[in-house]
């Protein structure tokens, strides 16, 4: 028992010190800061749009299609005379949810496969990871845009193609952590005491395979958001009236002919903006929670 | 070295398996029915069961599996209901465009990624180094169908001097007797000099856009590895030897740095497969992916489930290729 007292006793400063080490580190960078700032405030603007907004992202205005950016409409109008700026923030709301749904169903998945596969060994191994090879063998976008046509344009399922094609990356890397790990004498000690295999896998040792975990997720959501926006550019995504960045940009790429930049570069600019600091805070919680990977 | 040969070339016909397991539970699931399409709007509930009994759409699975795979076998994709052709000829008429956006693409990325990945490594912290390092994070960033509808804006519209994004030639261009399907070949081959100017005009911008958008990770790859290969023994050894720097940098070294960047092409095919569809959208570019997209838009199960194979298999077959090659390069493989 005392043993039991004196691990958790143990753990916690250990944990505290890895979060204050965490927010030192990053708030040292610049860069990482500003990313980090720049996703609260999508992400807040995106929660409060209702309240903060002007104007109705849906709401058409016969007076004021096709303006330019003005003190009135800071980034235009559309061709039916809706404000840029309103709906590029409504699409927020789009945009990082469906990323996060589809990185949160993609993580637990991927976890609970890798974890069993990486743990058991054998023939379920086996099975386990020539069903993500299978997945792999596909350029993901590609598999998305299968199973988003398969299943048709709804959010639900545009969250199901990005998460299955997301699942190997935790998988893969969940299982590779997992064989490290399960020699370990933490986990041969969980072993002897007689723990349930199941405790052993999911209790014990899989809040262990977390920190390069995190590192991957913060990654695949800047790639999530790119596949949202390039499946609704190409119409397989999010479809209008609603607004989300990439069917906004591909609505404003028929006015490149007739030089309405705002339509299209607006939406894009958002796109770039949160993927990049998406990427940056990736990169900086790598440089701080898996340090063999620093540099690369 | 041929056990490990053998295993890998082996191990690409359970995976060829998955794949076509994968197309084929696609359009199991695809909603609408394929024997109402065919059978037409005017169909009775007779005729459509008459229909759905001859495509066999009544068998179990597992009997539907096989009869796609022995399809498959013999060449038969299926068909379009758009186009009302096989789906095989369609696909065979739109490779070369795509194959050849592609390549150009990926010349662009090496020839332009690779070169700045090394002199970012040997300049550190030079100007540019910092703009290699500004491409690794944004031009990862930047969504593909975004940059290329803002070269579009730049160098059509308002430079003027790109060509309008309609497809492979500009308008009454007559195109190149037939040879390879890439326009640029062909039209070298019959020497036809305008048929070739507006190939390459036509083609520059795309190729950039596409190159461009998978440029990012190889210069990082290479700088990183670069950075790595500076440091090490023996090219301290070679400029101790007094070698001039281009030998020691880009024999020495970067012939070090190559089997890191070709394990990376894989994933850059990839990228690049991804990348085509979004950019034959933008530039109107009449390969599979443009053709994929119009499917997808009209539920129209063959071509999607074709493409959706095709590029799965090209892909497989990709990465055996890079596996081969990185063991012929790299002798800790080799040996193994």
């Amino acid at each position: 028992m005392s043993t039991l007292v004196s691990v958790s006793a143990d753990e916690a400063p250990a944990r505290r010190s890895a979060a204050a080490l965490l927010w030192r580190r990053l708030s040292r960078n610049v860069m990482s800061l500003a990313a980090l700032g720049l996703l609260v405030v999508v992400a807040l603007t995106a929660a409060a749009a209702p309240v903060i907004m002007p104007y109705d992202p849906d709401a058409p205005d016969a007076e004021r299609t096709l303006e330019p950016p003005s003190r009135r409409h800071w980034l235009g109008t559309d061709l039916y005379g809706r404000d840029q700026l309103t709906r590029i923030v409504y699409a927020g709301r789009v945009d990082l949810l469906v990323a996060l749904e589809a990185t949160a169903v993609a993580l637990s998945l991927g976890a609970a496969l890798g974890a069993v596969s990486g743990y058991r060994g054998g023939w379920i191994d086996q099975v386990l990871m020539r069903i993500i090879d299978t997945i792999q063998a596909f350029p993901s976008f590609i598999l998305a845009m299968g199973i988003a046509a398969a299943l048709g344009n709804r959010l639900t399922n545009i969250v199901i193609a990005i998460a299955i094609t997301h699942v190997p990356i935790y998988a893969r890397l969940i299982r590779g952590e997992m064989l490290r790990i399960r020699e370990m004498e933490y986990a041969e000690a969980a072993r002897t005491v007689g723990n349930p295999r199941r405790r052993i896998i999911f209790y014990h040792l899989l809040p262990n395979c977390f920190p390069p975990v995190v590192v991957q997720a913060t990654l695949a959501m800047g790639f999530a958001i790119l596949t949202v926006a390039a499946l609704s550019y190409i119409g397989l995504g999010i479809r209008p009236p609603t607004s989300e960045w990439g069917a906004m940009t591909a609505e404003g790429a028929g006015y490149i002919v007739s030089g309405e930049w705002w339509i299209f570069l607006f939406p894009g600019l958002a796109i770039m903006a949160t993927v990049l600091s998406f990427n940056l805070l990736g990169d900086a919680l790598r440089d701080v929670l898996d340090p063999r990977m620093k540099g690369v | 070295m041929l056990g490990y040969l053998c295993t890998r070339v082996l191990l690409v016909v359970p995976t060829l398996f998955g794949v076509t397991l994968v197309t084929f539970v696609l359009t199991y699931i695809l909603p609408g029915n394929p024997a109402l399409v065919k059978a037409g709007p005017l169909a009775t509930p007779q005729h459509i069961a008459e229909m759905e009994r001859r495509m066999g759409l009544d068998q179990p699975m597992a009997v539907q599996y096989w009869r796609y795979l022995r399809g498959l076998f013999r060449g038969d994709l299926g068909e379009s209901h758009t186009t009302g052709r096989p789906v095989l000829e369609d696909l065979i008429q739109r490779v070369p465009a795509t194959l050849e956006l592609t390549l150009a693409a990926l010349a662009v990325a090496l020839v332009v990624g690779i070169p700045l990945g090394v002199v970012a490594a040997v300049r550190r912290d030079g100007w540019l180094d910092h703009v290699s390092r500004l491409l690794g994070v944004g031009g990862v960033a930047m969504p593909t169908f975004w940059t290329g509808l803002l070269a579009l804006y730049i160098f059509f519209y308002a430079l003027g001097v790109a060509p309008p994004p309609l497809g492979r030639l500009a308008t009454g261009i007559t195109p190149p007797p037939l040879v390879t399907g890439l326009l640029t070949v062909d039209s070298l081959l019959a020497r036809e000099g305008r048929a070739l100017a507006s190939a390459l005009h036509q083609l520059v911008l795309p190729a950039l856009v596409l190159g461009f958008s998978v440029m990012a990770p190889l210069t990082r790859m290479v700088r990183a590895t670069m950075l790595e290969v500076l440091e090490s023994d023996y090219i301290k050894a070679a400029w101790a030897a007094g070698l001039p720097r281009r030998t020691v940098i880009y024999g020495d070294a970067l012939r070090n740095c190559m089997i890191p960047v070709i394990t990376l092409l894989g994933v850059v095919f990839g990228f690049l497969m991804a990348g085509n569809v979004v950019v034959e959208s933008v530039f109107a570019w009449p390969g599979i992916g443009n053709y994929a997209v119009a499917a997808m838009m009209s539920k129209d199960s063959g071509p999607i489930q074709s493409f959706v194979l095709f590029v799965g298999v090209v892909y497989v077959f990709v990465n055996l290729a890079v596996d081969l090659v990185y063991g012929l390069v790299d002798p800790r493989i080799r040996l193994r």
